[in-house]
């Protein structure tokens, strides 16, 4: 394609040619935060028995309750490892063969992953497990933009012709 | 009508550009960094973690070059890195010399039948299947840098030019393919002036073997501004351009960047999987090379980025050529077609490194202050590394970036097609990876 090269100081972009962008993007910044009613199950107290292994929680997908109170064992197979759950301020530690044990409240809804916080070998900066509490809606509002994205592809070149957008 | 930007109108940015000392500075303190990172493998701690080999290199560097690198300047990576340096002032017989003086090395012609980013792809593909050692082994990571040091240096005595740059480094793949997304570009000004001047002096100093008047695409093209410094006529511009400049239905693609593209799509997914996903047998599999599990987990990884993906993307091609007016051969449609990968993959790894690099980020500081992991604290800082963990802003940042790649994917999509019913197969392709990354980072 044929360039023209604008003067240093007199290069602009074309702001009217992505008007259409902002009612997309009010849009999305709508369907990315607006709260939303989730089902609102009875909060239980859990008991989660965690084995903990190089380089792996087991079970390493668990999935809870908003609301639910949830203690912690965590067990240590080999060396020494840690538990530490994204979002929440919880953390624990259990030497080999040892049971740690905590407890807290799921009050936040989403996917959390927890990592070890103790330095277990190579491997260990991604020893991750994932606890979901609730619906993860943070998915659900992708698949709905994931729509949107391509819808305002579609309509962004609506008027222009192949070759010209 | 294309916008550019032509930075050398600028006096001050042309002259830097065109300064041999500017570019050896930096080269100088990436080659000393480079080195630094070899050694530290070699004799620092086994610990990863602790070991600046490990933290500079995939977490640091392999960060800012996705993240800053590639999506503000293209190939600029490829300006200043290292690895070529050694071979080349071997080449040009000095090391502020431009090519064509006299220097060592026989200059043979890298084969055509090894051509193309064939080979860029699979050294991809040897990453991924040995990526969980070599990201955590600093002794690994060093050997490899020093084996690719090596045979770029050894290489370069042999074939002519860049040769290891343009046709084996998986890097230089990675980065050629995603420069078309980039909003860099070094293009000739004037056509003529190029046709009139009959010495070619740009083409005879480019160590990447371009011609500039006939680049159209900057994916082989790494911006070390040789052209620029030995161009009589003051010709070169260095423009500044919309995003995704090289990807449209005017531009040529070829069958090899399909497939470059293809792999790094695959590495993203396995890659996302093994490092920041819950499955910890996935990862001591993936770890454990030469056990019965990695080879489950190589045959699974090569099933995925040499049968499932380009299965998928096939037919998405094969379809969408059936739904527009002028039929082309598959191996036309699959290259042509392979322009939506670019943007798809390049936001993909963009997600991938957010979600890794943001958690990861803790470990960089502590490395600075006792690089070889040895218990010392060079500049006072604390040597415990932070836990690190996935913010809420990260998620959605990850969420909102993947967006941006389907949104831009499918724009393309649609740019290179007559109709939405043509571009529908292509869109799909794009959607069904964009969910597959939302689910390993998000879901």
């Amino acid at each position: 394609m044929p360039m023209k090269a604008l003067p240093f100081k007199t290069a602009l972009i074309n702001w009217k040619r992505w008007a259409w962008a902002i009612p997309f993007a009010g849009l999305a910044l709508l369907i990315l935060f607006i709260p939303l009613p989730l089902p609102f199950h009875a909060p239980q107290d859990r008991l989660l028995r965690i084995e903990a292994s190089t380089f792996q929680f087991t079970p390493g997908e668990i999935q809870i309750n908003p609301g639910d109170r949830v203690t912690v064992e965590l067990v240590s197979t080999d060396v020494v490892h840690g538990f530490s759950l994204d979002g929440y301020d919880f953390e624990l530690k259990a030497d080999p063969g040892q049971t740690a044990t905590g407890t807290f409240i799921a009050d936040q809804a989403g996917v959390f992953r927890f990592r070890c916080s103790v330095a277990c070998g190579n491997l260990h900066p991604f020893m991750i497990g994932k606890l979901q509490v609730g619906l993860n809606l943070l998915f659900v509002r992708g698949i709905v933009l994931g729509l949107l994205a391509i819808s305002a592809a579609l309509i962004s070149l609506k008027n222009v012709s192949r070759g010209m957008a | 009508m294309t916008t550019r930007l032509d930075l050398t109108r600028s006096p001050r940015t042309l002259a830097l550009l065109r300064s041999r000392w500017a570019q050896f500075l930096l080269r100088a303190i990436t080659l000393a960094g480079f080195i630094f990172t070899i050694l530290a493998g070699l004799i620092g701690s086994v610990v990863g973690s602790h070991n600046f080999a490990i933290i500079f290199v995939w977490i640091a560097w392999w960060t800012a070059l996705k993240l800053a690198f590639i999506p503000f300047g293209g190939r600029s990576w490829c300006s200043i890195c290292p690895i070529p340096m050694p071979g080349e002032w071997l080449q040009n017989g000095g090391i502020l010399q431009p090519r064509g003086r006299a220097g060592i090395g026989l200059g043979k012609r890298w084969p055509k039948s090894l051509r193309g980013t064939w080979m860029q792809a699979g050294g991809f593909l040897l990453i991924g299947l040995f990526g969980a050692l070599t990201l955590t082994s600093a002794k690994i990571t060093a050997i490899v840098l020093l084996f690719i040091l090596v045979l770029a240096l050894v290489l370069s005595l042999v074939f002519e030019r860049r040769s290891f740059c343009n046709y084996l480094c998986p890097i230089g793949g990675f980065t050629g393919l995603y420069a078309q997304a980039g909003p860099v570009e070094l293009r000739v000004k004037d056509a003529d002036i190029c046709a009139a001047h009959s010495e070619k002096t740009c083409y005879t100093a480019c160590p990447w073997g371009q011609y500039p008047l006939a680049l159209k695409s900057s994916a082989n093209c790494g911006l070390c501004m040789e052209c620029l410094r030995v161009c009589p006529s003051d010709n070169i511009a260095v423009n500044l351009r919309p995003w995704g400049s090289d990807l449209g239905p005017k531009t040529k693609h070829r069958l090899d960047e399909a497939f470059l593209g293809l792999v790094m799509l695959a590495s993203a997914l396995v890659d996302s999987a093994v490092f920041l996903g819950p499955w910890g047998q996935l990862k001591s599999a993936a770890y454990n090379i030469g056990s019965p599990d990695w080879f489950l987990f190589a045959g699974v990884f090569l099933v995925i980025a040499l049968g499932v993906l380009p299965g998928l993307y096939t037919a998405s091609a094969w379809l969408a050529d059936h739904l527009g007016s002028a039929r082309a051969s598959l191996r036309k449609s699959l290259a042509y077609y392979s322009q939506v990968l670019v943007p798809l993959g390049l936001i993909a790894w963009i997600a991938f490194t957010i979600s890794f690099a943001i958690v990861k980020f803790g470990y960089v500081l502590p490395v600075v202050t006792d690089p070889l992991g040895w218990g010392w604290n060079l500049i006072g800082l604390s040597k415990s590394a932070w836990v690190g963990e996935t913010t809420s802003f990260s998620l959605i940042l990850q969420v909102a970036l993947l967006m941006v790649g389907l949104f831009w994917s499918s724009r393309v999509a649609r740019r290179i097609s007559d109709t939405i019913r043509q571009a529908a197969p292509l869109i799909a392709f794009s959607a069904f990876i964009t969910l597959a990354m939302l689910w390993l980072l998000v879901g």
